[in-house]
């Protein structure tokens, strides 16, 4: 795409782009003006300033622009683009912080009701997918885009496909989380469990979400390895299963074009069905497959030693792929679900238990020659204890999803538990440390701020994670229990509200488990925001950087 | 880079050849115990795919050796519920209620249902100590709107009061001040009779005659020349300290203006007839019960 010409022209990306978002500045003007509800009316004034925000961008990026495009390759070296990737690691710090600040909110909530505030934007219902959105999509989200961009750039060694859409994926998706969350608070919900948001937002994710994919895939082809990396292959499965999930699970017909209110295709059995073949594989797709992309990267560069097993790698990669598209039925046992699809669910989350605990087995070995790197870096240490909690919850998982063990745990705080130590454990760390690595390359620092503040952060989190899941553990056991005991009369013995009552204490504990979590991130977004601003700078970049765009 | 495979010292094992960014990958092969897990558990899933229902076929599945049914085990599950209950049961359906207050037996049997039913049923709105709040009856008191006689009570709860069901108990407090039957200052005229009713403290220059005088001609058709209520028509006594609005002033010129239509909801037809009389022995057992 380099410009042999020294005459500046627009690209056709520049020109398509500015006219695209022309148009939908227009639609979204027209849409706003015959909206038949405010959150709709508010959400495409959203859109049309967004868009008309984007062409003028796009415009002044033009015209301040060389007349060459940024080039392929400085000198041999391939000239990676880190703008969009600094972007993508700003905005998942951000949505973090906002999204365990409500998770502490929504928990405290359940622990003292009167924090509802009696007010419908603050309620918990509302507020409840606000913080699962925030932190898988969001903070999530914007960690597994930034890292798969930077990543696939290193092991492929060559600069990110294309020039404007790199940047139209990171501002257009954290466009649809601010559609998505902001929806949320207005009561735009389609009531789908992490699928809330409605028909125009998804439709929007879906035009984000497939030049995602071009983008990852071009980069892919231009590749100037002869293998693609482990990595890559685990980002490219997240990348494309997400997209195949979100068109099954999403097709909805709106009342009105001009409405927020839709209905979804499928119905009874069949919707719940789709909806937990959509939930599970977010968890294996965006929550498993993604991260471990992270932890193939950042473990073995980060302890500086060669990836455990290739053989396993590969072996797990296409069992873990085959397979967890089939373990959604075990969401839905004893329902209305026919047994055989429940048996299937089962089946399939046992068999999963091995091709998941490869993925720690290649984590953890990696460290083997490096174990002594624990106890002087802080950052290796969360990625390694991430990749315990990730086997932890692995293991936990296949154990729930055996229709005995479910007939416990299902609908109780277990569940909850279960989630967070993968989560909070898993995901969040193994983001935690993959920020704390990045944000010194792309910033060209020597090393972060402080390994001291890490370290802090590191130990007070843990602590949150441990008294989160044991009070959840201990709460819905306890729960599931009281639920089921019966009087030697034949009678319940409990109450409901009696139960609500027993896990009161574990509530509290809880709050204060994710109070912990959070402050743990503030230490961080301080240590990542000092080490940015006064860090010691890298004193000769080996790769020639291009200044962020 | 380099194509040929390197020796890794740490681990006496080689690598695969290749390099991305400074990451090599060893030629470890799988463990062993690792591929036996995984085979055993793929074992155990073909195992209980022949013994359990499993695969879908063109119409129907494979019902497996074992021919299990969700549906059908939740069947044995209730129907062996059913004898531990059962004749007890339907000795409590057959029993009249005073047939049940006097067989200790009977009287416990009825108190364990109604508690664990009053729990799941009641004390959203009566509180799970039966203790009420604003607009719901406190149960543990003496007080009853609509009667406490053991009978009185299981009438309350099969049908109800203002439910809508044919045999709900009917009578409103009429909104006098909506309506225009009465003006604003007679309205605080006779909230502040009321509120002398029960020897409340009444504002200053307040014209006990004419409070007196608006009680006769509206109220008492329903409260009573006294103010001692009417529990055919659920009126409450208001001569005693017991409101379930409020007895500030404030609130009481808000209930005659607007008046009041509580509801209690009929428990016929969603609880059964044993269940109800179980409840009724439970709630007459609280403290109140005459």
């Amino acid at each position: 795409m380099s410009q042999a010409s020294s005459s500046k022209t627009m690209t056709i990306g520049e020109s398509g782009l500015s006219l695209m978002f022309a148009v939908t500045s227009f639609l979204c003007v027209v849409a706003a003006a015959k909206a038949v509800d405010a959150p709709f009316a508010f959400h495409a004034s959203l859109g049309a300033a967004a868009s008309l925000a984007a062409v003028f961008v796009i415009l002044n990026r033009y015209f301040d622009r060389p007349a060459a495009l940024p080039a392929y390759e400085i000198n041999g070296r391939p000239n990676y683009n880190m703008g969009p990737i600094k972007f993508a690691s700003v905005m998942a710090m951000f949505w973090g912080i906002a999204g365990f600040t409500v998770g502490l909110l929504i928990a405290s909530q359940l622990a003292w009701p009167l924090l509802n505030f009696d007010l419908p934007w603050t309620s918990f219902g509302r507020l409840r997918p606000l913080h699962t959105s925030a932190v898988i999509f969001a903070f999530g989200g914007n960690v597994l885009i930034a890292t798969s961009f930077y990543v696939v750039q290193k092991t492929s060694r060559v600069r990110l496909a294309g020039d404007l859409a790199p940047w139209f994926v990171v501002v257009g998706y954290n466009f649809f989380i601010l559609i998505a969350g902001t929806g949320y608070l207005l009561g735009v919900t389609q009531s789908k469990e992490y699928a809330e948001p409605e028909w125009y937002a998804d439709l929007w994710l879906t035009i984000v979400w497939v030049t995602y994919l071009l983008v990852f895939l071009m980069t892919l082809v231009k590749r100037k390895e002869p293998h693609i990396f482990v990595a890559n292959w685990f980002y490219l499965a997240f990348i494309l299963t997400i997209a195949v999930l979100h068109l099954g699970n999403n097709p909805a017909l709106p009342v009105s074009v001009f409405g927020s209110k839709s209905y979804i295709a499928w119905g009874g059995v069949q919707d719940a069905m789709f909806q937990w073949w959509y939930g599970h594989n977010a968890v294996g797709f965006f929550l498993t497959a993604g991260f471990l992309a992270i932890m193939y990267y950042f473990i073995p560069k980060r302890a500086e030693r060669p990836i455990y097993s290739y053989r396993l790698s590969i072996i797990h990669f296409w069992a873990l792929i085959f397979l967890y598209i089939w373990a959604g039925p075990h969401h839905l046992h004893y329902t209305a679900l026919p047994d055989w699809a429940q048996t299937l669910g089962m089946t399939f989350s046992i068999m999963l238990w091995m091709p998941s605990w490869g993925g720690m087995i290649n984590g953890l070995m990696t460290l083997s020659g490096a174990w002594d790197k624990l106890r002087t870096d802080p950052v290796l240490r969360m990625l390694v204890v991430s990749v315990a909690f990730y086997g932890m919850s692995t293991f936990e998982g296949p154990m729930m999803s055996i229709k005995v063990v479910n007939s416990l745990s299902h609908y109780t705080d277990w569940t909850i538990g279960h989630v967070h130590s993968g989560a909070l454990g898993w995901v969040g760390f193994v983001s935690f440390g993959a920020l704390y690595c990045l944000v010194p390359w792309l910033w060209d620092r020597k090393g972060l701020y402080s390994l001291k503040l890490v370290n802090w952060h590191f130990w007070i989190a843990t602590i949150g994670i441990v008294l989160y899941i044991s009070a959840m553990w201990v709460s819905g056991i306890l729960q599931g229990l009281m639920w089921r005991a019966y009087t030697s009369l034949g009678f319940l013995e409990y109450s409901f509200i009696e139960t609500v009552e027993a896990m009161h204490p574990f509530y509290i504990i809880r709050a204060a488990g994710g109070a912990l979590f959070l402050i743990g991130s503030l230490i961080m977004a301080y240590n990542l925001w000092m080490t940015v601003r006064v860090g010691e700078a890298e004193v000769q970049s080996p790769v020639a950087l291009q200044p962020a765009e | 880079m380099t194509e040929h495979s390197d020796f890794d010292q740490i681990s006496g094992r080689t690598t695969t050849g290749h390099e991305w960014d400074g990451i090599k990958e060893l030629n470890t092969p799988l463990p062993r115990w690792w591929v036996i897990t995984f085979y055993l558990c793929i074992v155990w899933a073909f195992g209980y795919w022949i013994v359990y229902p499993a695969w879908p076929l063109v119409s129907g599945y494979t019902s497996g050796v074992l021919h299990y049914s969700s549906r059908a085990d939740l069947a044995v599950e209730l129907a062996n519920l059913e004898k531990i209950r059962g004749d007890k049961m339907v000795a409590l359906g057959a029993a009249s209620l005073a047939d049940i207050e006097k067989d200790p037996a009977l009287l416990a049997l009825a108190r364990a249902r109604g508690k664990t039913v009053f729990g799941d049923n009641c004390a959203p709105c009566h509180g799970s100590g039966a203790a009420g709040a604003k607009g719901f009856p406190n149960l543990n008191d003496d007080d009853w709107l609509w009667g406490g006689t053991l009978e009185q009570i299981m009438q309350t709860i099969q049908f109800g009061a203002r439910s809508g069901h044919a045999k709900s108990h009917e009578g409103q407090m009429l909104a006098f001040g909506k309506d225009g039957t009465l003006k604003k200052e007679e309205i605080v005229t006779v909230a502040n009779y009321v509120r002398s009713l029960s020897g409340l403290p009444t504002r200053p220059g307040y014209d006990a005659a004419a409070g007196a005088k608006i009680f006769a001609d509206n109220c008492t058709v329903c409260h009573g020349d006294a103010g001692k209520g009417n529990q055919e028509v659920g009126a409450p006594n208001l001569t005693d300290k017991i409101w379930l609005y409020g007895s500030d002033e404030a609130t009481i010129i808000e209930t005659v203006t607007n008046g009041r239509a509580g509801v209690m909801p009929a428990w016929v037809g969603r609880l059964d007839p044993s269940t109800i009389k179980a409840m009724a022995v439970y709630v007459h057992s609280l403290g109140g019960g005459k």
